[in-house]
């Protein structure tokens, strides 16, 4: 197809706590939970922070960096499970702070950590159609695992915003596809504070089946085989599962490197695997094919076949921060302050 | 602060939009109808335009806040700003991302987009600019201004 | 514009009077002034109340007839005006008081202030303190009041050299003042050790270097100069009366370690009293904030700009020195019930310059100002007062 990313953003909000300090609290060797995870720090957003300032930061980096006329943007979607709103979108806020109101159509996507490459996949659609210029997808969180739950451990904040188009396309996208069934592996009732998961349940049936079912789709639909991709970016929850199911469709560490975020910043659920293809373009030169596969809980998969082209070698970077910098950076923070950011601690008047 | 109140200024608030008097170029933030620099400042009426303001600045003075404004208890203590922007207005601000003993004058600013307060848990949420160091966040422009991509 | 001079004077304790209405304050000193100005209800024009916020406090707008009324003197259906300036509104009270007897249109008048601060509890209350501050671009992104003046503190630190140690000697001297006024909230003494240690509010300003939250009411007779003398011995000659604004928001002024309201206000005031600085020997100054009264020193021309720190250290505005400030304890210590501070001020220097402020007396004094501010200096109201024996 003609569509593919002309611009990317990222944002990682600033604190980081350790699983070590978390496991201090419940009594548990938070060392060893991080090792078994291979997550070594997780970010934390600040009570100021959420998906809708965070989606903003990132897309603002994502214009700056390519000088699009906001005005120009035809669509904005941002993909979340945490949308401060549970009614009230957290397109239109964006939309409002990056300039693009109001001659566009906006909405909010959910699918637990795959609303961001939804919201890509509808982007593709639009552009494709001729329906608009510039498609804006944007998968943020500012994601809670419940006190003493393991989920604690990994679940972080963070944001990746791509522009969809047909100008200037610094890494096109050759192929999309999707693998979607009912699949309760993880969900959350309407009201409740933090989210539940199925345990094991989560592996093998969800995870596992509809990330390896999704890939072999895509690469028998592209009539590809690892081999034929530079970078392989999966969708990680912690940093053990994609490197499994990587290892078990055949691709190398090596490949899996620059996609793999989580272990330095956490799981930032709907940003991951965009913050890993983001990770993916700040490396890449020109003529690199990619595969990224995402997966949300509920369940489902989308995977993409992309390919850098020349443009990528002039893209300019000098807006905002890439996603090295906050895997390398960060402060970090106690429990008790995780805690009081997170809104942990029941404050007076019962709010 | 009511809906509507607070509604009305979010393209000020979000996109730091201000103006300028053509006459004698003088910018301003938040945005004025009539030029006070000008002598003859009733010529200025119908001679302001709209200004985009960068978002860079400079810190002027700051204050550590202890007895938080309402609304912002849970970032006590904070940092507060008069940050003298590059196209002349002086706006105030919470400085973020750096512990707050360590911003001094001169630190190099740019805004950023932050939640300002929350009508309680059932209400609306207020944004608004915030400022985060230069040198930490990166240069970062609230809006892409000067010349457009409108091939 | 005939002259105008005080002629009766009365002021409550100020503080946390829990058994005391707003109402009731009004009262006790509407009818102390009308005492001590022996004016009979018969000749009295109009009221002019100063009160910030009665709305917010006592959720009670359209309190001057209620004043009016509740001192028993609605029958004659005398006007009864409201002001409100921030801070200011007591001092801006005074001014409009002036100005209808200065036009002739009214002969007597009384003048009061009144605010109930602790009718709310202290977050309420520190929220309506900085509904005097700029809601839209300043209070919404996080300043509070005492922010906004230890911004200026800070920058005028980092230009002059000021000192938290020279800030805090302001507060020592209110405290000192205060320890000799029947009146005032609080009469105990302090030390630079206390304030510096104190908890701080907004650096560098901490709980000592901040005015306290106190309900008060004050009010004084204002009649023509002509006919003073038939209503005191002692008629007290309000030889200027002068207000100026400036922007509302401190990051619009034009140099942040100037109140420019000040500046203009005192000179206009002394060009009206053609008076001088050094002429004054007693002053009644805003020092809701240790900084603020420093900076009010400079700018009404007491000393030169950034010297306020080392010259007020120098003791020359304690007891003994060229002009002795804030006898009455000033905001700090007498308190500051905010539609009250400007009456208040005068109802002192009244009292120094009659004489009768007993062991807080400034001897000889026959000239007085009072400087008045709302918000961080959107408005300043200066009054020159002077003896008339």
């Amino acid at each position: 197809m003609e569509a593919g990313i002309v611009s990317y953003g990222v944002y990682v909000p600033r604190h980081r706590i350790t699983p070590t300090e978390i496991g201090k609290v419940w009594g548990v060797d938070g060392a060893a939970m991080g090792v078994g995870l291979n997550v070594r720090r997780k970010s934390v957003p600040a009570p100021d922070e959420d998906t809708i300032t965070i989606s903003t930061e990132a897309l603002r980096t994502a214009l700056a960096r390519a000088n699009i006329d906001p005005q120009q943007i035809g669509a904005l979607y941002v993909g979340s499970e945490s949308h401060p709103y549970a009614v009230k979108p957290s397109a239109t806020v964006v939309a409002q702070a990056v300039g693009a109101t109001p001659t566009l159509t906006a909405a909010d996507f959910e699918f637990a950590c795959k609303a961001g490459t939804a919201a890509i996949q509808t982007c593709l659609g639009l552009v494709g159609a001729g329906m608009i210029r510039y498609g804006v997808a944007i998968g943020a969180d500012t994601s809670q695992g419940a006190p003493g739950d393991a989920l604690e451990y990994s679940a972080s904040a963070g944001g990746a915003a791509f522009v969809i188009g047909k100008e200037r396309v610094i890494c096109r996208v050759n192929q999309t596809t999707s693998y979607t069934t009912d699949t309760p592996d993880f969900w959350r009732r309407e009201g409740q504070r933090y989210p539940s998961h199925g345990g094991r349940f989560t592996g093998e049936p969800a995870y596992f089946r509809h990330v390896t079912e999704c890939a072999h789709r895509i690469m028998e639909l592209t009539g590809t085989s690892p081999k034929d991709y530079r970078h392989v970016v999966f969708h990680q929850p912690n940093g053990k599962f994609p490197l499994r199911v990587g290892k078990q469709l055949g691709f190398t560490d090596e490949q899996m490197h620059y996609g793999l975020v989580t272990p330095a910043i956490g799981n930032t659920y709907s940003g991951a695997a965009l913050i890993g293809l983001a990770n993916v373009l700040d490396h890449a030169g020109p003529g690199e094919r990619i595969l990224v596969v995402g997966y949300g809980s509920g369940a489902g998969s989308d995977a993409f076949d992309l390919e850098t082209t020349d443009a990528i070698a002039w893209f300019e970077k000098a807006y905002g921060r890439s996603v090295d910098y906050f895997l390398e950076n960060g402060v970090e923070i106690s429990y008790a302050m995780y805690a009081k950011f997170r809104g942990k601690i029941q404050m007076a008047g019962g709010e | 602060m009511s809906v509507a109140r607070f509604w009305r200024e979010t393209p000020r608030r979000y996109n730091l939009g201000g103006s300028k008097c053509t006459m004698c170029g003088t910018v301003y933030f938040p945005p004025r109808t009539v030029c006070p620099e000008c002598t003859s400042h009733r010529q200025s009426i119908e001679k302001m335009v709209p200004f985009q303001l960068s978002g860079e600045g400079e810190v002027v003075s700051f204050t550590v806040v202890h007895e938080a404004a309402e609304g912002f208890e849970l970032q006590v203590p904070y940092a507060l700003a008069l940050v003298k922007t590059r196209e002349g207005p002086v706006l105030t601000g919470q400085i973020v991302d750096i512990e707050p003993s360590a911003v001094a004058i001169g630190l190099k600013v740019r805004a950023t987009f932050r939640k300002l307060r929350e009508e309680g848990a059932s209400g609306v949420i207020h944004y608004g600019y915030k400022f985060t160091p230069l040198e930490e966040s990166g240069s970062l422009p609230v809006a892409v201004s000067g010349e457009r991509n409108s091939t | 514009m005939r002259e105008v001079a005080v002629l009766g004077v009365g002021q409550t304790k100020f503080g946390e009077l829990w058994d005391r209405s707003f109402r009731e304050i009004g009262i006790e000193v509407g009818l102390q002034a009308l005492v001590d100005a022996k004016l009979s209800s018969q000749d009295l024009g109009g009221l002019y109340l100063g009160n910030m916020a009665s709305g917010a406090l006592i959720d009670q707008e359209h309190i001057a007839p209620l004043i009016l009324d509740s001192v028993g003197l609605i029958h004659r259906h005398l006007p009864a005006v409201r002001v409100e300036g921030g801070g200011a509104s007591g001092a801006l009270a005074l001014h409009q008081g002036y100005l209808a007897v200065a036009s002739g249109l009214y002969d007597f008048v009384v003048v009061g202030g009144a605010e109930k601060l602790t009718d709310v509890p202290d977050e309420t209350a520190a929220r309506i303190t900085s509904s005097a501050a700029d809601q839209e671009w300043e209070v919404v992104f996080g300043a509070t009041l005492p922010a906004l003046w230890a911004l200026m503190a800070r920058r005028h630190m980092h230009d002059f050299g000021t000192t938290r140690e020279e800030l805090a000697r302001v507060a020592v001297h209110a405290h000192e003042m205060g320890s000799k006024n029947p009146l005032a909230h609080y009469r105990n003494k302090i030390t630079v050790e206390q304030v510096l240690n104190a908890g701080p509010v907004a650096e560098p300003l901490g709980m000592l270097d901040c005015a306290p939250l106190s309900d008060g009411a004050a009010a004084v007779v204002l009649g023509p100069m002509e006919l003073a003398r038939k209503h005191t011995d002692t008629p007290i000659r309000i030889a200027a009366s002068q207000v100026a604004c400036d922007t509302m928001a401190l990051h619009h002024r034009r140099e942040i370690t100037r109140l420019d309201s000040t500046v203009v206000a005192a000179r206009r005031a002394f060009d009206q009293s053609h008076r001088t600085p050094e002429e004054v020997q007693v002053a009644e100054i805003h020092d809701a904030y240790t900084i603020s009264a420093l900076v009010s020193l400079e700018d009404l021309g007491f000393v030169k700009k950034g010297r306020s720190g080392p010259e007020f250290a120098s003791g020359r505005f304690g007891p003994g020195g060229t002009t002795v400030v804030n006898p009455s304890g000033g905001l700090k210590a007498q308190g500051r019930p905010f539609g009250a501070v400007g009456v208040a001020q005068v109802v002192e220097l009244v009292r120094q310059l009659r004489g009768e402020a007993k062991d807080r007396q400034v001897p000889g004094a026959s000239v007085g100002l009072a400087q008045d501010i709302g918000g961080t200096g959107a408005t300043t109201v200066v009054h020159v007062l002077e003896r008339t024996n």
